[in-house]
């Protein structure tokens, strides 16, 4: 040993600095390139996909919108065509997509903590200089902002995929804040992938055991996601209430209902029933083709009963865009603090 | 001369049962102490609530001097080689160094490398495709790389086969020679020990029951050997127990 390190050691080593954190920049690359090599690749799979699905797809789909007068039965065709064509396998892929976040987490970060723990490497990585806070800080949020800010970037590229089908313009298909399409656009997205790892590390430090971590990562996971889409969403601001049956194709519907001429809600059966006095006229529009006008809530109302719908507009998309992301982005705050506090508190 | 080790009334219980109980000890600078005990008598605890992996229940305990356990100044003195020298299986010996280098602010790459050299062990195999030997020997590198002023092994000797058992302690004596580093290391097999260790620590259920410089021991129970005499002390407290 030299002098140098001698006296380097003997030194006043109370106020000793802490390992740099561009070190461990290096140590978080080696150890799990291979997991963000596996996020890129799936990203970059379903991209490409979208890419030489969705350039012929927007073709059409220009052609469709260009169509005029936009109420003409060609126009009409040439749109259900369109559909026909196409929604099928724009639904499979936002169906397919709702679980990327899931994935992510569930496989590239869960088993950071959990691989350390089960195969008892902690006791080397937590006893080095650096000290385990400093160590799992600069292994999580990295992994974690990344591979959020990757999903972020790819839910760019599905909006563009996936405009005909929210378009104002055309029949629209789905609303924006309807529960396929709303966590793939915006900032949802990149704040559900976001809150996978956080869920994800926390599982692998509480489970310490890689295949359970990854299990139960996708479990609170969809948990979390199925209450949101299910049950959450629709209150984030209160529904504005109509009774006009013909809302915009934007307005996502949360629930409708009748009431009699006493002001109390009926119940389906009384609807059913008081609908089979309906018969609406039929019209002779061609040889062998004849039109109804089906309008059961007018012949309804014109009865003294009263329709109710309660929905969101499609012009809160931002607001709650920004409310999910908030809280998603303040429970991974609150998921990966208590990881850290496990790591200081629970490691052997 | 500072105490590599200093605990004061140290507890640690799991899930109700105490795993170490009232230990109090201080261990000197510049020894090789071996930390002695049947299985189950709380030396892992010891260990871990040493290096900062464990926190205490009741009591504390200090290193290097009265630095707190775990806490970064004292983590920058100790390097630990744990049971069964765990290491990431699909890292090479040269990833392995590299990683060590990093995660602390001062590694002797040199000596590792010459290390490794000579005992034979090739930079760019992974660890996981070496002998329990050469693992073993590796991890002890890593640690000695960072030219600790405590080295703590937890049963280093375990699952080794007589000659790796040398070459192992080989290792360490020489880095005692060399660094004048100060060695503690667990047990449940003394007579291995008994030619490197100058002090010793005799624990037995959860308790501290014999500890001190090897050669006063001997002189004060009249006995030759540290394994006599600790055989004769785990007796004792066992008929005690009974």
């Amino acid at each position: 040993m030299t002098a140098l390190t001698m006296s380097a050691r003997l030194g006043n080593d109370t106020d000793l600095r802490p390992v740099p954190w561009r070190r461990m920049a290096w140590v978080t690359w080696r150890q799990h390139r291979f997991a963000l090599a596996g996020v890129a690749g799936l990203l970059g799979v379903l991209a490409a996909y979208l890419v030489f699905t969705g350039l012929p797809m927007h073709h059409a789909y220009a052609a469709v919108a260009a169509c005029r007068p936009a109420s003409s039965l060609a126009c009409g065709n040439a749109t259900g065509d369109f559909d026909n064509a196409h929604w099928s396998t724009a639904e499979a892929i936002a169906v397919l997509l709702q679980v990327v976040p899931a994935l992510i987490g569930a496989f590239a970060v869960a088993p950071i903590l959990a691989r350390e723990l089960e195969t008892g490497t902690f006791r080397y990585a937590w006893t080095q200089g650096i000290g385990r806070t400093r160590w799992t800080l600069a292994k999580l949020v990295p992994l974690a902002v990344t591979v959020a800010a990757a999903a972020g970037a790819f839910s760019v590229l599905f909006s563009w995929y996936f405009k005909p089908f929210v378009d104002q313009g055309l029949q629209t298909r789905l609303p924006p804040l309807a529960p396929l399409v709303f966590d793939l656009h915006g900032v949802a997205f990149a704040a559900w992938t976001l809150a996978a790892c956080s869920i994800g590390a926390l599982a692998g430090m509480l489970i310490r055991r890689v295949v359970p971590a990854i299990a139960a990562t996708m479990a609170a996971w969809a948990g979390l996601a199925l209450s949101a889409g299910l049950f959450l969403r629709q209150h984030y601001l209160t529904p504005l209430v109509a009774h006009n049956p013909n809302l915009p194709g934007s307005a996502w519907i949360i629930s409708s209902w009748y009431t009699g001429r006493d002001g109390k809600p009926l119940s389906q059966a009384a609807v059913s029933q008081f609908l089979q006095g309906y018969h609406p006229a039929a019209k002779q529009v061609g040889p062998n083709s004849f039109q109804t006008n089906l309008d059961p809530v007018g012949y309804i109302t014109q009865h003294g009963y009263k329709f109710w719908v309660t929905y969101q507009p499609g012009s809160r998309f931002w607001p709650f865009q920004w409310i999910e992301g908030g809280y998603l982005l303040g429970l991974s705050v609150l998921l990966l603090a208590a990881t850290i506090w496990l790591v200081r508190h629970r490691a052997a | 001369m500072t105490n590599v080790i200093e605990a004061d009334h140290l507890g640690k219980h799991y899930r109700g049962t105490w795993a170490l109980r009232e230990c109090t000890l201080a261990i000197p600078a510049g020894h090789v102490a071996a930390l002695v005990g049947p299985n189950g008598a709380g030396k892992t605890t010891l260990l871990n609530l040493a290096v900062g992996l464990a926190a205490p229940s009741a009591g504390a305990v200090t290193v290097l001097g009265g630095r707190t356990a775990g806490s970064r100044a004292a983590l920058d003195g100790i390097a630990f080689v744990a049971q069964d020298t765990p290491v990431y299986q699909n890292l090479s010996a040269k990833d392995l160094l590299h990683l060590t280098r990093n995660l602390n602010r001062h590694f002797d790459t040199g000596y590792a490398r010459g290390r490794l050299g000579e005992l034979g062990i090739p930079l760019k195999r992974k660890a996981g495709k070496l002998s329990g030997g050469q693992q073993a020997q590796l991890a002890l590198t890593l640690a000695l790389g960072r030219r600790p002023r405590l080295l703590v092994l937890d049963e280093p000797l375990a699952n080794l086969d007589p000659v790796a058992r040398h070459d192992f302690m080989a290792t360490v004596m020489a880095a005692v020679a060399a660094d004048g580093v100060s060695v503690l290391l667990s047990s449940h097999v003394l007579a291995e020990l008994e030619r490197v260790a100058d002090y010793l620590i005799l624990l037995s259920q959860g308790q501290v029951q014999l500890a001190g410089k090897a050669g006063d021991l001997l002189a004060s129970h009249h006995m030759v050997g540290l394994e006599e005499l600790a055989l004769a002390y785990l007796r004792k407290t066992l008929e005690v127990a009974k």
